[in-house]
C-alpha cells in the first residue's frame, strides 16, 4: 500500500513532501522518542508521533521512513515541512490520538 | 499548615517525590479528588522543570481555608522570554530530558490550564520563581 | 475491557498489581511523552508506552491512571515496581511494539479517547 492510499482511506491531512505520496509503506512505527526510532524502526515504515520538533525529519531521512504521521492535531515546525519536501517523505496529520489513528492503520497494514 | 521540600536538578529518579507528597497530604485533608488531581499535574510539571533546568530548588506548600499555594524556587539559568517559554511546543530542553519523556514545550501549558492562578518571576543566570494557587 | 483479558491479547505479562486482573479499562491513550499524558481528564485509561522509567509511574500516579503497558519489550526495574505497588498501579511487560500493541487492542474494541 502506497502513502496515498492512507491519505485517503484514514483522511489524512497532507502537509509537505507531496512528491513522496507514492512511496510505499511497509508498516507502521509508533513512537516519541527519537532515539528509539534511530535504532528501532524499519525502511519503508510510517512513522507515528506527537513529536514535531526538527529531528524528526533528520531521522525519517536517515531510516528511510515511508512518511511521518503526526497526531492529535500537531502541525510540523516551518523548517521541518522544508526538510519533508527536501527529502520528499511526506509529513501527513490527524485529529485523531495515536492510539486510535494506529488501531484503524493496523487494520490497513499489518 | 506548611511544608518544604528540596529538589536536586537532574534527578530524573526522585523528580515527583514532592508532588506525591503534596498529593498525600491533600488526600489526608479530603480536598475534593478532582482539586487534587489539577493541583498535583501542575505541581509535578512545575518539579519536572526545575530537575530538567535548574540546579536546585525548594518547593513550598501552604495550606489554608481557602487555598493550596505552591512556590517552586530554584536556582538555575531562569527564562529570558517568559511569553515565548509558554507557547505551546517551544522548549528548550535537552536531548537526555526529551528521551526521559518530557521536554517537548507542553509542560509550562499544562500548568497553566490546571493553575487557578500562575505567576512566573525569572532572572537570567539566577534563576525562577514560579507560584500556583489553586482554590478549595 | 479487563486487564486479564488485555494480558491475553497481547499475549503480555503482569509485573504487579496480578490480584486485579477484573481491574476494567474504558480507554485506551498510546504516547511517550508524558506532558501528553498528564493532559488526559478521563478515569480508568490504559497507558501504552515504550518510556519505562520512574517517571512513567509518577505520570501514572498523578494522573490516577491504574494500568500501564510497557510494550517493546521493556523492562521494569524493582524501583518501578516498589513505586506502583505503593500507589496501587497494575505494570504489564508486552514484548509487541506500540504499534502491534495499539493495533491488537483496537481490534478486540477497545476504545480510544476522543
Amino acid at each position: 500500500m502506497k502513502v496515498k492510499d492512507i491519505v485517503h482511506l484514514l483522511d489524512l491531512t497532507v502537509y509537505s513532501g507531496e512528491q513522496g505520496l507514492d512511496r510505499e509503506v511497509t508498516g507502521g512505527y509508533v513512537s516519541d522518542l527519537l532515539s528509539d526510532v534511530m535504532g528501532r524502526a524499519d525502511t519503508g515504515q510510517l512513522w507515528v508521533t506527537l513529536q514535531t520538533h526538527k529531528n524528526v525529519m533528520a531521522i525519517a531521512s536517515l531510516k528511510d521512513l515511508s512518511a511521518v504521521l503526526l497526531v492529535n492535531k500537531q502541525k510540523p515546525d516551518a523548517n521541518t515541512a522544508e526538510q519533508s519536501n527536501e527529502e520528499g517523505i511526506p509529513i501527513l496529520g490527524t485529529t485523531m490520538g495515536a492510539f486510535e489513528v494506529t488501531g484503524k492503520l493496523y487494520e490497513l497494514i499489518r | 499548615m506548611h511544608h518544604e521540600y528540596n529538589i536536586v536538578g537532574g534527578d530524573f529518579t526522585r523528580a515527583g517525590y514532592a508532588s506525591s507528597q503534596v498529593k498525600k497530604i491533600l488526600r489526608n485533608l479530603d480536598v475534593d479528588t478532582a482539586i487534587i488531581k489539577r493541583t498535583v499535574i501542575a505541581a509535578y510539571e512545575a518539579e519536572v522543570n526545575i530537575v530538567a533546568h535548574a540546579y536546585n530548588g525548594i518547593i513550598t506548600l501552604d495550606i489554608d481555608a481557602d487555598s493550596i499555594r505552591i512556590v517552586l524556587d530554584d536556582m538555575g539559568p531562569g527564562i529570558e522570554d517568559i511569553e515565548q517559554a509558554m507557547q505551546e511546543g517551544y522548549s528548550t530542553a535537552s536531548d537526555k530530558v526529551r528521551e526521559m519523556g518530557f521536554g517537548a514545550g507542553m509542560g509550562l501549558s499544562n500548568i497553566k490550564r490546571n493553575a487557578d492562578e500562575l505567576r512566573i518571576n525569572s532572572e537570567v543566570g539566577r534563576g525562577t520563581q514560579v507560584e500556583i494557587v489553586m482554590y478549595r | 475491557m479487563r486487564v486479564g483479558d488485555i494480558v491475553n491479547i497481547l499475549d503480555a505479562r503482569i509485573v504487579c498489581g496480578g490480584d486485579r486482573q477484573e481491574y476494567t479499562i474504558d480507554v485506551a491513550f498510546a504516547s511517550d511523552l508524558m506532558s501528553d499524558v498528564l493532559t488526559l481528564k478521563n478515569d480508568h485509561v490504559l497507558l501504552i508506552t515504550g518510556l519505562a522509567n520512574m517517571q512513567t509511574i509518577r505520570t501514572a500516579e498523578m494522573s490516577d491512571i491504574q494500568c500501564i503497558v510497557f510494550a517493546r519489550n521493556k523492562k521494569v526495574t524493582r524501583e518501578m515496581v516498589d513505586l506502583a505497588i505503593e500507589n496501587d498501579i497494575i505494570m504489564i511487560e508486552c514484548r509487541y511494539s506500540v504499534f502491534r500493541t495499539c493495533g491488537l487492542l483496537y481490534q478486540a474494541g477497545v476504545k480510544p479517547i476522543y
